[in-house]
């Protein structure tokens, strides 16, 4: 990897500065913190809510983060009705703005090829069960359209700030492999 | 291509292994195998689908046992060879053995927020999209040699279009250099049982992502 970039450096292809801020970016700035900032305000501002199911990029985009949204993010809800969960069989597609960069299992074999047929089974690696009632909604993105869960706000978080609940929307009830945090449970 | 990539309903891989607190990168090599993947995509020599048609033509056994950081590596070098910028000698030698040529965008350490967004895929609509939400249609039984976003587990199958998503860049065309030729796209939804049979759990729903050439009317 060093020869390569050595290679690159001395061809004039890449400045080795700007690959250490793409790195020290995707470190601290961009990563779920961003999407659970999103999430956290459709709980508690219904205009948001339904502004980011209508159009999850400006939405978000409205939140001024470090990395621009594409133009392509899709906010997809969850109800007691269904759950939905994200995932990307082809490759390793997956809302880096909002979310950060893939974790390993997001992008590993298990996870891609199973998904789509046994969701719940792969809902049970993440100690998650469903009621059987449940309808699993599983979105393929196979385009360069790009999806972020909007969990369900847990009870007993009544009159909780935006900050407080942001604390709770965990990375994967975003991918839809999690469910947020319960109140009062340990980080 | 009917390649290893394409995972969708496949078993036998095993569990999915959550990894507590996972880093961004577990080792430093990783950041700096996606800084210059991240980068050398700014530089636009090629594009993003390109990108992932390389991938996708690895060897299964490699594609199955090398890291993702790893695949992005060599990935990155094949590109470079294949598009003139660097040379197999050079990538032996570990150093350069003669001046780069221009690259059609530099990415300078200023510019470094540019490369972390997205660009847009939409085009403008050239005609009216074939399908609205509701209509029923079938997937086309293709199986193209090359690059294709169509899954082999959603070919030949009835599903309904959900939304129309914009008029965007055709993966299959920009892919081997036939322009961008884009196309409507869709959210396309299934219902478990169409793709996975009678035995499939009722209450599940697939939807993938369709180019208007994947469909046709049902």
């Amino acid at each position: 990897m060093r020869a390569l970039e050595t290679i690159l450096t001395e061809k004039g292809y890449v400045d080795p500065k700007a690959l250490d801020a793409i790195i020290e970016a995707y470190e601290t700035r961009i990563g779920p913190h961003n999407g659970a900032k999103a999430v956290a305000k459709a709980w508690v501002d219904p205009a948001y809510r339904q502004a980011l199911l209508a159009d999850a990029t400006k939405a978000v985009g409205s939140l001024g983060f470090a990395s621009r949204v594409g133009d392509h993010l899709v906010a997809v809800e969850n109800t007691p009705q269904q759950h939905n969960m994200i995932v990307c069989t082809l490759c390793s597609c997956y809302p880096w703005e909002v979310l950060g960069l893939p974790p390993t299992w997001y992008k590993s074999a298990p996870y891609r090829s199973r998904t789509v047929i046994d969701p719940r089974g792969v809902l049970k690696d993440f100690g998650v069960t469903l009621p059987a009632e449940t309808e699993i909604r599983v979105w393929d993105s196979t385009a360069e359209t790009r999806f972020i869960v909007l969990p369900m706000r847990p009870a007993g978080t009544e009159g909780w700030s935006e900050d407080k609940l942001a604390e709770l929307v965990t990375r994967d009830s975003m991918i839809g492999t999690g469910l947020p945090k319960a109140p009062g449970a340990a980080s | 291509m009917n390649g290893i990539h394409d995972m969708g309903g496949m078993e036998g891989f095993g569990p999915v292994k959550p990894e507590p607190n996972e880093p961004p990168f577990h080792s430093a090599w990783e950041g700096r195998a996606l800084a210059m993947n991240r980068a050398l995509g700014y530089a636009k020599i090629w594009n993003i689908d390109k990108s992932r048609a390389k991938i996708e033509e690895m060897p299964p056994h490699d594609y199955l046992t090398k890291t993702y950081y790893e695949k992005w590596a060599q990935r990155l070098e094949q590109l470079l060879v294949e598009y003139g910028y660097i040379g197999e000698d050079e990538v032996k030698a570990g150093h350069s053995l003669r001046p780069g040529k221009p690259v059609p965008r530099f990415l300078p350490a200023a510019d470094v927020n540019k490369a972390l967004s997205r660009g847009s895929y939409s085009r403008e609509p050239t005609g009216p999209a074939r399908f609205k939400a509701g209509d029923r249609v079938r997937t086309r039984n293709i199986h193209p040699h090359t690059h294709t976003r169509l899954p082999r587990y959603a070919r030949d199958k009835a599903g309904v279009v959900e939304c129309v998503r914009g008029f965007h860049v055709f993966p299959d065309s920009v892919a081997i250099g036939q322009g961008e030729n884009p196309q409507w796209l869709y959210t396309v939804l299934f219902d478990a049982r169409e793709l996975w049979g009678d035995a499939a759990d009722p209450k599940l729903k697939i939807s993938i992502e369709a180019w208007d050439p994947y469909l046709e009317p049902a």
